[in-house]
């Protein structure tokens, strides 16, 4: 598995030359092939009627769990309900250790060091969304403001949010600027994703478009939504960027991670994005280095199915955590 | 239904089957596994295909029934009441259907099939009157050695899996289901497995009875197969097993034991029983008792009690 990662902004080998300017980046943005959205949906939706049951189900549930971004993002988040949320990521199922922890926990940046000391002593990272989350209605500075106090609290991610106004109106270098601010923001030791709010950029083509862009600035993952709005993780969107970190690892070597988020509540949905990875980008990006859920409850609905598949009777909500 | 297919002969016109289907979330599902199995008289002769359920039906059901448990076991105990007797009012509206149903289910004469449909009808009414009366028979007031009110009340359970009666396919399945959700326990029901069609077509009328979607489920298919994960199922809270054998009976009851479901054993009944007055049995077998104290004040204080 080729564990390279852009070292900084702009560096993807081969593809400097289309960052050089506006009009060439938006040449090389346009000039990305159309979207088939019918072809599209329906190899999303044929890939989802895969039948994945038994011991492949229990292998994809426990990969699932691994790569839960376990998320809270609410205005009445408090530090008590972050270590709830915390203990959760690590042992997700306190009644059976053999439970996978979860990828990270997603906060907001100042949560970030409530949830560092959460989760100490485990593999678990912290990920914190920043540059004006949701919306992303900041100055620059503001945002990378934003971006330095979370790496500063400890936090191992960062979830960025891009200008979709700026790349709505087709100011493509002024996003591809602002990524890669973020990313030298972040340093060597944070990873970045960066969000697409896919539900505001309308077309397919424009997802496609989005991708590259945010590849080209040096994303470590890109990401489809915040979950704050109506349409979010949907398996087309999906799979398009899923195509997309394929033919940009196969074009200049790096790779990048993938993270669906918002909208996947059950292991059914969540088993049939592992499909699509599988079937799409390749086994190469089934760890949770490479592909992350971004979900809540979805967390849940995993460990209930886990506990059927362990004692073969149903569960119930009573089960499993409230949050 | 062989009387219908008769008519066509005389009419000339084409006959219209109805294709029975599950009733679950208030919707009326087919079986995900896609199966039905033929329905047919006592003599043998086919009336209709019903869906064969399978334990992810199952599944689906108790999961519509947890989702309308808050409102329904909210609901005012008023509000149920006027909902069961609306049930019974639209029933009386279809009365010549489920006549014919029953009667061709269980090899009834007319006359002994309309006998058990206003059976039923009747329970629906008088479980009805039940919903506001019943938490003042079994609930109340009691006297403590201490300077507090101490007051008892009945909650409903929870999810409910009921084995409708193999034999009684309608009157039966009336009397085990109305005591379960007057109360405000939802129900997950497996209809009769030789004689569904009466239940699938309750389904029908309890849908347009201002009866909210997924308080009551109606899954027909083979018993034991559908009752087994509803039995070890974690998030169903008790079980009537009105149903089953004796051999089925133990092994759901065991089952049952891992979640301490609330198990209500199948009673001995003759054919004749479910016309009998029903009691109260059947609901208080699935309610809970919550006991609150409360300090009644400084009243031993002065030396006086209330």
């Amino acid at each position: 598995m080729p564990t390279t990662a852009p070292t900084s902004g702009g560096a993807a080998p081969g593809l400097t030359d289309v960052t050089a300017s506006d009009s060439a980046l938006r040449r090389f943005l346009h000039g990305l092939p159309g979207v088939d959205a019918v072809g599209l949906e329906a190899r999303a939706a044929s890939l989802g009627t895969r039948s994945i049951k038994t011991t492949a189900k229990a292998y994809a549930i426990d990969l699932a769990i691994s790569m839960v971004d376990l998320t809270t993002l609410e205005g009445a988040d408090t530090p008590g309900k972050v270590r709830a949320l915390g203990a959760k990521a690590v042992h997700p199922d306190p009644t059976d250790r053999g439970t996978p922890a979860t990828a990270a926990v997603c906060v907001y940046p100042d949560m970030v060091a409530v949830a560092k000391e959460a989760v100490a002593g485990s593999d678990v990272k912290v990920a914190s969304v920043a540059t004006a989350f949701p919306a992303g209605r900041a100055p620059l500075s503001v945002k990378l403001a934003d971006v330095r106090e979370a790496v500063a609290a400890g936090a191992d991610e960062i979830d960025m949010v891009i200008d979709r106004g700026a790349f709505l109106a087709g100011r493509y270098l002024k996003v591809y600027d602002e990524i890669v601010a973020v990313k030298e923001a972040c340093g060597t030791d944070a990873r970045l994703k960066v969000i697409f709010e896919t539900g505001e950029l309308s077309t397919y083509d424009n997802i496609r478009r989005a991708s590259w862009l945010g590849m080209l600035a040096g994303a470590d993952f890109i990401k489809t939504s915040t979950g704050k709005v109506a349409v979010n993780a949907t398996p087309a969107n999906t799979l398009l960027m899923l195509e997309a970190v394929r033919d940009f690892r196969a074009q200049t070597g790096v790779q990048v991670g993938v993270k669906p988020a918002g909208g996947i509540r059950t292991s059914k949905d969540a088993v049939k994005f592992l499909v699509l990875v599988n079937e799409t980008a390749g086994p190469d990006w089934l760890d949770n280095h490479w592909f992350r859920f971004g979900a809540s409850s979805l967390l849940n609905d995993l460990l209930m199915q886990r506990q059927k598949l362990a004692t073969g009777r149903y569960s119930g909500p009573d089960y499993v955590t409230v949050d | 239904m062989s009387e219908m297919s008769d008519k066509p002969e005389k009419t000339g016109r084409l006959s219209v089957f109805k294709t029975y289907k599950l009733y679950v979330g208030g919707k009326f599902p087919r079986s995900e596994s896609g199966r039905v199995y033929e329905v047919t008289d006592p003599k043998g002769d086919w009336l209709a295909n019903a869906p064969l359920s399978s334990r992810k039906d199952a599944r689906d059901a108790v999961v519509a029934a947890r989702k309308a448990f808050g409102a329904w076991s909210g609901a005012t105990a008023y509000n149920r009441g006027q909902i069961l007797y609306r049930v019974a009012e639209m029933l009386e509206g279809r009365r010549e259907q489920f006549v014919r149903e029953v009667a061709e289910a269980e090899g009834l004469s007319k006359s002994k099939a309309a006998a058990q449909v206003d059976a039923a009808i009747d329970r629906w009414v008088w479980y009805a009157g039940w919903t506001d009366k019943i938490a003042q028979v079994v609930g109340g007031g009691n006297p403590v050695a201490g300077p507090f009110f101490n007051l008892s009340s009945p909650e409903p359970t929870g999810v409910v899996a009921v084995l409708a009666p193999q034999e009684s396919s309608f009157l039966g399945l009336v009397s085990v289901i109305a005591p379960v959700i007057a109360t405000g326990n939802t129900a997950v029901v497996i209809a009769s497995e030789k004689s569904p069609l009466p239940a699938l077509s309750l389904g029908e009328v309890l849908a347009t009875s201002d009866l909210p979607g997924g308080v009551v489920n109606v899954l027909s298919g083979r018993t034991a197969e559908i009752a087994a994960p509803l039995a070890a199922h974690m998030d169903v809270n008790a079980i009537d097993l009105a149903g089953a054998d004796e051999t089925l009976a133990k092994e759901l009851e065991i089952a049952a034991a891992d979640n301490l479901k609330r198990v209500l054993r199948p009673q001995p009944v003759d054919d004749a029983d479910w016309s009998a007055a029903p009691g109260i049995d059947r609901m208080t077998a699935f309610l809970e008792t919550k006991t609150v104290w409360h300090p009644t004040g400084s009243l031993g204080a002065s030396g006086s009690s209330y």
